[in-house]
């Protein structure tokens, strides 16, 4: 195995009293998405800080395309595109003029730059509106040029925090077509940091679930999903969710049940023949089922099962 | 979506490399003096407060000064209308705006050299400051202000104020630096009253008496302006003149360490 694309021992990053990463080792190889997916303050944002040279590790250590971030800084950002959290564009230059200095920064000159812009305009294809005001763009439209901007001098490593948050579906969809075939036909490695299950699901080859600054899971998104059972059943319960619970213990096929909000999560060993025996044991226990779900589990049970939360707590509740 | 990532694969030659000082400080130059025209509300009250002042000033007190013999109140009064053009006037709020948007963090990850990140803001600032004098020159001069050094005495007393404008720009981009806050950004300009008004900008020092005297002794702006006076009213007096460049120097030194403090803060990644 060669070296690898990104790699992080003991990463460690804390704000005065408050721990943002708490001792992180990764390791991404190069030609990997590797999908970094946690909730809101589990310390995604300020682990992409660090691996992209913006702040400084409180302890540990990270080397990023075969460089340390502390101590080869100059280095990484020679080979690092960055799309940072909230497309951090400037709205009083076109986008073309936005493309132009990224490429002056990164040491491009004369036909070469403009051979670049015209290249990457057309890998965004926002047509015309290259030559408008940044500031009269929609969020996808943003999106896409803050992605070209982060790709203007061919990086080997490309960080994505949270590249789809407050994008609507079609743009969102166009966004992640564009993360696909850039690691499938530039080979490409993508760190992409996402709240989103079926983003890391969809995107990542492999998937890394944080929270509160600690990786707690790492794997395929098949192979996480494994480690929580089969199948889960849903009961969205009328009445006291505990009551529910206690009726499921010893219930054929189920092996755990956790209450969260009205919501009453069964895990079963197989779903199709599970569904009768779990209704019948909610109806003899005095609960009102408003409705029963099966479905196949997803990175969030992974982190329930983990973590004892959810991805999402005000989708819940 | 193929034959786009084609067209990228297409230039994959693409490495990138450092810049260099001198073109990452002249990249952000650029942006910073191709964004002046785009902010008119950030150069229009620039651009009337000192014709505003000129016109008042000029209107209320040549009358009452004409009693003083051989005092000529539109030309004592003309470097302050360069003063007050120049004082205060900076990028540091579009640099804020950067911070507050996150795209000084993009320019934070690209390989920049981080000092072209302040001085190419600089280098705009002196294009716009130098422009905004003109118009108070031509003011000046359609109201029959004659110069004793001529036209080089114009180019000096312009590059005078220019110099001044960037030696006061370092305050307000300490503070953006320092705080990323638009509001506090804007109170810098608070500075520009004791600096402005506690000096000789209406009367010649020799009238000033009290408090006000001691202060205008201390106040860098006091020599500034007797600086430019030199140029318009006396002729090449050299120690005057060099005492101005002394003062804004003076200001610089305070005002550039406390702005590329505040930047090395900000960049430092803590």
């Amino acid at each position: 195995m060669g070296t690898p694309a990104i790699e992080a021992e003991g990463l460690r990053r804390t704000f005065e009293e408050t721990v943002a990463v708490a001792g992180l080792d990764l390791r991404v190889e190069g030609g990997e998405i590797y999908g970094f997916l946690g909730p809101n303050g589990a310390g995604k944002s300020t682990c992409v800080r660090m691996l992209c040279t913006l702040l400084v590790p409180s302890a540990g250590h990270a080397r990023v395309a075969g460089y340390d971030v502390a101590r080869q800084p100059e280095a990484v950002r020679l080979r690092i595109g960055v799309a940072l959290q909230e497309a951090a564009l400037d709205d009083r230059q076109n986008g073309i003029e936005l493309l132009r200095l990224q490429a002056r920064l990164y040491g491009l000159r004369g036909k070469a730059v403009e051979q670049r812009i015209a290249d990457l305009t057309d890998l965004i294809d926002i047509g015309d509106a290259m030559n408008r005001r940044i500031g009269t763009y929609s969020g996808g439209m943003k999106r896409r040029l803050d992605l070209a901007a982060a790709l203007v001098h061919n990086p080997d490593v490309l960080f994505l925090d949270e590249p789809t948050t407050g994008l609507d579906p079609v743009s969102r969809a166009k966004v992640w077509g564009e993360i696909t075939a850039l690691n499938r036909e530039l080979g490409m490695t993508i760190f992409l940091t996402t709240q989103y299950l079926e983003e890391a699901d969809a995107l990542a080859r492999r998937v890394g679930i944080i929270d509160l600054g600690r990786l707690v899971a790492e794997g395929t998104p098949a192979e996480l999903k494994r480690k929580v059972g089969t199948d889960v059943i849903v009961a969205d319960v009328d009445g006291d969710a505990s009551t529910a619970c206690e009726a499921l213990v010893g219930v054929s096929g189920v092996t755990s049940v956790d209450p969260i909000g009205d919501e009453v999560l069964i895990h079963v060993v197989e779903g199709s023949s599970s569904v009768g025996p779990v209704a019948i044991a909610l109806d003899g226990c005095g609960v009102t089922v408003r409705g029963l779900t099966l479905r196949t589990p997803t990175l969030d049970d992974v982190f329930l099962e983990l973590t004892g939360g959810h991805l999402h707590e005000e989708e819940v509740e | 979506m193929s034959g786009t990532i084609a067209a990228v694969h297409a230039t994959q030659d693409v490495h990138a490399r450092p810049a260099g000082f001198a073109a990452d400080t002249a990249s952000i130059a650029l942006r910073a003096v191709r964004a002046i025209p785009r902010e008119p509300e950030a150069v229009i009250p620039a651009l009337i407060v000192p014709i505003f002042f000129f016109i008042v000033n000029i209107g209320s007190l040549s009358n009452v000064t004409e009693q003083i013999p051989g005092f000529d109140f539109k030309a004592f009064y003309l470097p302050v209308g360069f003063v007050f053009a120049v004082t205060g006037v900076s990028r540091a709020s579009s640099l804020v705006t950067d911070i507050q948007t996150g795209y000084f963090d993009r320019l934070l990850v690209t390989p920049i050299r981080r000092l072209s990140l302040l001085l190419g803001l600089m280098v705009a600032d002196i294009v716009l400051v130098v422009a905004l004098t003109l118009p108070v020159l031509v003011l000046g001069i359609a109201v029959g202000v004659r110069f004793e050094t001529g036209p080089l005495g114009v180019l000096v007393l312009i590059a005078m104020s220019g110099l001044w404008g960037l030696a006061f720009t370092g305050f307000p981009y300490a503070i953006a630096l320092k705080t990323g806050n638009p509001a506090a950004v804007n109170s810098s300009f608070i500075l520009f009253f004791p600096f402005a008004f506690l000096t000789t900008a209406f009367v010649p020092k020799e009238a000033l008496q009290g408090w006000l005297a001691t202060v205008a002794t201390f106040n860098p702006v006091t020599y500034l302006l007797a600086g430019m006076r030199a140029l318009v009213i006396d002729g090449w007096a050299w120690r005057t003149i060099a005492g101005g460049f002394l003062a804004i120097v003076g200001v610089s030194l305070v005002s550039m360490t406390l702005a590329f403090l505040a930047l090395r803060g900000r960049v430092a990644r803590g």
